[in-house]
């Protein structure tokens, strides 16, 4: 208990639990049409997107946040375009544009020499949040609560039939474009806690663990949401008492989440 | 009463045609089975009557607002393991009548039930779809339809994927809401010697023409051919 007072005494400890909380429940909720839709690359693309633009911002001595933010939120729609040609597939263009992306930044920070620590994009790092990052979740939080409320049965008839959603008079298009572009904020936004290549986990992981225990979309929904906020206050707590890397352990806690569910599951032969 | 027409309808992707001056009309409970082989064009006229491709030639004309032509997609374009209840998912279809709804209302889940008890599937309400027979989830698609429209309904290849026993249920049903319920039926088909299959009317596309008709005066062609 002390070791918890303590720990929530530091000042870079509460805006890494405020932007975590709001981070990890605003992914659990994009994450929901995501995975369902069975479009999760586009997280893990866009994640290495995120990583090749703030890395060239670094190299150029510019700040990260708004330099990768309109990258990221760019490349999206450029993703989602994509994958409604008929001459490439989806998961193809991810992999194309977001190797690419890597590479660049790979490249940009091998010319800059050892001024910029790749680590820290790459694996996330606590003390690297600001004020800007706990306002731009506090704000994407008051954004995507409200839209996910408001166009919650609309969202849920997009993800089941998209079809179906088009014949009955849905924007279906504009739903995607949202949804890409929600998803690129809190990348670039969680890429400093968690790391280019651990951020996808925060979209994931939740949802996958919630679909193994809910019987319906309503619960998979509320599930994701929980599952999301309890598995990133425990990461967090373990990655300080532990002193382990954040993201990482952050991901370890998602994951005994999601086994503990697929064990649950087989044990009461839910679903 | 005439529902809706097109009148030379060329319907197509990008520069490509794939059906060709179609010019048919459907009438308040008429069943028209559109029967043709794969690649025929019979997927892209419900694309068409549907709007959600735009004709490259041609009209067509709507008696009825275009969001309530109830539309069943083919059960394998729908992920058979989607954690959702019954309920939740026939429920979709009552966003036709109002595509901006924010919560459904009390008149919605009571008309979602009967849908479903017109089925005969009320007991599976509250199950997750994913846990439903192939049969099942037809009916389930089918519910959600029937709650989009009370005119017209499309029906993509209904039977896809169904045992004889389960398919003769829902061709049954079918006839039953076409007779009964005076509800049009467009369905696209492969089984032209089901005996439950043919309606009044058939739209066949076949080695590159297209003949709309009564199911009669198909059956003679084809015995004549």
């Amino acid at each position: 208990m002390n070791s918890l007072v303590e720990m929530f005494s530091y000042d870079f400890m509460i805006k890494a639990l405020v932007v975590g909380l709001l981070l990890s429940l605003s992914a659990a909720l994009i994450g929901v049409p995501l995975v369902l839709r069975k479009n999760s690359m586009i997280g893990d693309g866009l994640s290495h997107v995120a990583f090749g633009a703030f890395a060239i911002a670094s190299v150029l001595g510019l700040a990260p946040l708004p330099v990768a933010l309109p990258i990221v939120v760019l490349t999206s729609t450029l993703i989602l375009r994509l994958g409604e040609s008929r001459k490439f597939s989806g998961d193809a263009m991810i992999a194309l544009i977001s190797t690419s992306a890597l590479a660049l930044g790979t490249f940009a920070v091998s010319l800059a020499g050892s001024n910029v620590d790749i680590n820290n994009y790459l694996f996330g790092s606590i003390l690297s949040l600001g004020n800007a990052d706990v306002v731009v979740a506090i704000l994407l939080a008051a954004l995507v609560l409200p839209l996910f409320v408001i166009f919650y049965h609309r969202i849920f008839a997009v993800t089941f039939d998209e079809t179906f959603a088009r014949s009955i008079g849905q924007n279906t298009k504009l739903y995607n474009l949202v949804f890409a572009v929600l998803c690129s904020v809190v990348i670039v936004l969680g890429m400093r806690l968690m790391g280019a290549l651990l951020i996808s986990a925060l979209i994931i992981f939740p949802v996958l663990s919630a679909k193994q225990l809910a019987t319906s979309y309503k619960a998979v929904v509320l599930s994701s949401a929980v599952i999301s906020l309890l598995a990133l206050f425990i990461g967090l707590v373990a990655s300080y008492l532990l002193d382990t890397p954040t993201g990482a352990t952050i991901v370890l806690s998602e994951l005994a989440f999601f086994l503990c569910a697929n064990l649950t599951r087989k044990i009461f032969k839910i679903n | 009463m005439i529902l809706l027409e097109t009148k030379n309808l060329s319907l197509g992707y990008g520069k490509t045609t794939v059906v060709e001056n179609l010019s048919l009309k459907i009438a308040a409970g008429d069943f028209i089975c559109i029967v043709g082989p794969n690649g025929s064009g019979k997927t892209t006229i419900i694309k068409g009557l549907l709007g959600l491709i735009s004709p490259q030639k041609g009209e067509i004309i709507y008696n009825l607002n275009r969001r309530e032509i109830g539309f069943m997609p083919q059960e394998t374009k729908v992920d058979p393991y989607f954690p959702a209840s019954v309920l939740e998912i026939v429920l979709s279809g009552a966003l036709a009548k109002n595509p901006g709804r924010v919560f459904y209302s009390k008149d919605d889940k009571q008309a979602a039930l009967e849908k479903l008890k017109l089925l005969k599937i009320e007991n599976l309400a509250c199950e997750n779809f994913a846990r439903l027979s192939g049969g099942q989830k037809q009916k389930v698609l089918l519910a959600r339809a029937l709650l989009s429209s009370s005119k017209l309904l499309i029906l993509d290849e209904p039977s896809n994927n169904l045992d004889k026993t389960s398919k003769d249920g829902l061709y049954k049903i079918i006839a039953e809401l076409n007779r009964r319920e005076r509800l049009a039926i467009i369905m696209v088909t492969h089984d032209l010697d089901h005996d439950n299959l043919l309606g009044d009317k058939i739209l066949s596309l076949r080695d590159e023409t297209i003949f709309f008709g009564s199911t009669k005066e198909f059956l003679k062609r084809v015995h004549h051919e």
